[in-house]
């Protein structure tokens, strides 16, 4: 246990820096095959060449590296190893501002909505899981197989959209046209946007969206886990020793099958933080997502490689952690 | 497949040759014993499912290949007194916001999604798999350092490395989408192959084989690749519908194609705004979206089925 956790660690420290490195390799062909981003953000209009040198420089395109394609720009790329870890600095943003400042304002409304997300999915994944694969070929079996199909195969900005116009526009209208309703509910929850005003209600809706997609995952998973487990010889045996339904079906088969669910709910941490680029951006969320994707279509290139850079580091760091944890849960799996 | 050597049959024929005279019978002029294939294709032809999946796939994927089979209607020729008028007999699916035929539109739309689809797909199929049979098959230092990079490439979550890469660049066409899919989705493939060729380059007939002095290049492509490769086709079909999706999802942040191209992304991010007075502006390249991806993955988890011996 001990060995393999610092192996782990070990293979931490290179997976961290190939990662950032592709990252940086595919910005820097970028560059080097389409021109300075820089000009972009002049649209067609020609910009004063002291300008362009100026912004240029304090993006760090300036590197005359970033004019030879196919160049790794190993120097560049020892530069920004520096400012993140030394100087903990992503860059900066046209007007100035540093990224990290950006990614603190916006975070707690992305933390909200994954909280929201995550315990949707494991909530309501593992209860359909559950009930799907205690009763195998079941009604409620069918049902949750064909209605996660048809979950896991709906893109998530395609639910998104509908959500946002069925639920919050049409059916919140109803409800705001009623005057029993309290306004959290009519006007928050059920609210098309994020609103200032409700912070938790508004990020309800957003978030059951962010999860749909995992939670249709944690159901098969649960399901073809449980399925599997309640033929093995140990809950046989359970059964023969006479213990009750409830305990054999809570101890013995569920903790056993929820190993390789909570590992995936773990790695899930790190796909719904990109998910929420998609969600917030639909339900207006001003969160790291939304500003993700504003960057982007604004062409602050900056921002967006500085504020994937520490996502990646989060999501790497998540995926270390749930490594670990995968090791303390399941005894039966011995790591030499 | 049918082209396995004679090492091969002599120990795999015995048991799938087992299945009992109403299999020969159905099979009937082929006269020899049925292989996996030859199985797994009848049991598709018999799932409805895999059927009716894979007609709407052929279907769209004629709209790709050869939209005029479908309309007449030029989807360029726009008049915006015309402008989101509702569907009637003459245009099926109406006009859009600037007054093009919206179903010529839908077809037209076909394209760009399924072409990049089916490129990105080919190309991590060849790469990843070609990467995949090398780490398996030699392991050792091969093996490492392949995986290593795998683990790099995995790292890098799809849709954020996409965004990246797509926003600096700025070119945003049929082909660096392409790109991009491929770059980032390569080391599935090459992983699912990697361990189905480890588990099958220790069985009896691969040694037998190599008693026999085949050379590595035959081993990997005759004996090994054949048996190992059932699992990358089911989930290349599966990537296929989740290509079709990312090249919309791209789309409809605003980093994938641009408005004068036409897709089915682009109709919905265009018109998501006037889903409350002409909601079938929304619907229809809705529907045709999440019919492709539903059919690619009906089609992967039939496939999967079909060619899994254990589900028999």
């Amino acid at each position: 246990m001990g060995r393999y956790v610092i192996r782990r660690l070990l293979q931490f420290i290179p997976t961290v820096l190939g990662t950032m490195f592709l990252l940086h390799y595919m910005t820097a062909l970028a560059i080097q095959f389409s021109g300075n981003p820089v000009r972009a953000l002049f649209g067609d209009r020609t910009p004063p060449p002291a300008l362009l040198q100026a912004i240029t420089e304090r993006l760090g395109y300036g590197d005359p590296c970033l004019d030879q394609r196919g160049n790794p720009c190993f120097g560049l790329f020892a530069d920004r190893l520096q400012n993140i870890f030394f100087h903990f600095d992503f860059g900066i943003n046209l007007r100035q501002r540093e990224v990290t400042d950006l990614v603190a304002d916006a975070i707690p409304f992305t933390l909200k909505l994954l909280v929201i997300a995550i315990l949707f999915e494991a909530v309501v994944g593992i209860a359909a899981g559950v009930l799907a694969g205690l009763r195998g070929g079941s009604f409620a079996d069918y049902l949750v197989k064909i209605s996660t199909v048809f979950v896991i195969s709906v893109p998530i900005f395609v639910l998104g959209v509908v959500v946002r116009e069925f639920v919050g526009v049409k059916f919140g209208n109803v409800l705001r046209g009623q005057d029993w309703i309290p306004d959290v509910i009519s006007s928050g929850m059920f609210s098309p946007v994020f609103k200032p005003d409700y912070p938790m209600a508004s990020l309800i809706i957003p978030g059951m969206v962010l999860g749909a997609t995992s939670l249709a995952v944690t159901a098969r998973l649960t399901r073809t886990s449980i399925m599997e487990n309640i033929r093995a010889d140990y809950v046989r045996t359970a059964r023969a020793k006479g213990l009750t339904n409830k305990r054999v079906i809570g101890v013995h088969t569920l903790r056993n099958s929820l190993i390789p669910v909570i590992t995936f709910l773990g790695v899930d941490i790190g796909a719904a933080m990109a998910g929420a680029v998609v969600t917030e951006t639909i339900f207006n969320v001003p969160g790291i997502g939304r500003l993700v994707t504003m960057s982007a279509r604004t062409g602050e290139s900056s921002v967006v490689v500085g504020v994937v850079t520490m996502l990646v580091l989060v999501v790497l760091v998540a995926n270390l952690l749930v490594d670990l944890l995968y090791a303390v849960l399941d005894p039966r799996i011995r790591y030499e | 497949m049918s082209d396995l050597t004679s090492a091969g049959t002599a120990v795999g024929g015995a048991p799938v040759g087992g299945d009992g005279p109403s299999t020969e019978a159905t099979t009937g002029g082929e006269g020899r014993s049925a292989s996996l294939w030859a199985d797994a294709r009848r049991q598709l032809l018999r799932d409805p499912i895999f059927v009716i999946a894979f007609i709407y796939v052929l279907v769209v994927g004629s709209m790709a290949a050869f939209p005029k089979l479908w309309t007449s209607q030029d989807p360029r020729s726009c008049n915006t007194d015309r402008s989101r008028i509702s569907p009637s007999g003459e245009h099926p699916f109406g006009f859009d916001i600037l007054g093009c035929d919206y179903y010529a539109h839908a077809i037209y739309g076909a394209r760009p999604s399924m072409v990049i689809a089916v490129m990105a797909t080919s190309g991590i199929v060849l790469f990843g798999g070609t990467l995949g049979l090398l780490a398996g098959y030699y392991g050792g230092w091969v093996d490492t350092i392949i995986s290593r990079v795998m683990d790099i490439f995995f790292s890098l979550p799809f849709l954020l490395g996409a965004i990246v890469f797509l926003t600096v660049i700025k070119r945003q066409n049929i082909w660096t989408i392409t790109g991009v899919l491929f770059l980032l989705a390569w080391p599935t493939i090459a992983r699912i192959i990697r361990g189905s060729v480890i588990s099958s380059k220790d069985l009896d007939y691969v040694q037998a084989a190599k008693a026999v002095g085949a050379r590595n290049s035959r081993l990997m492509f005759r004996h090994i690749l054949p048996n190992a490769i059932a699992p990358m086709l089911v989930y290349a079909t599966i990537v296929l519908g989740s290509f079709v999706a990312a090249e919309a999802t791209l789309t409809f942040l605003g980093v994938g194609l641009q408005p004068p191209a036409q897709s089915w992304g682009i109709m919905i991010s265009t018109h998501q705004v006037y889903f409350l007075e002409d909601p079938w502006l929304l619907l229809f390249p809705c529907g045709l979206l999440v019919g492709t991806v539903l059919s690619f993955i009906l089609m992967g988890d039939a496939l999967r089925d079909a060619l899994d011996p254990k589900f028999r």
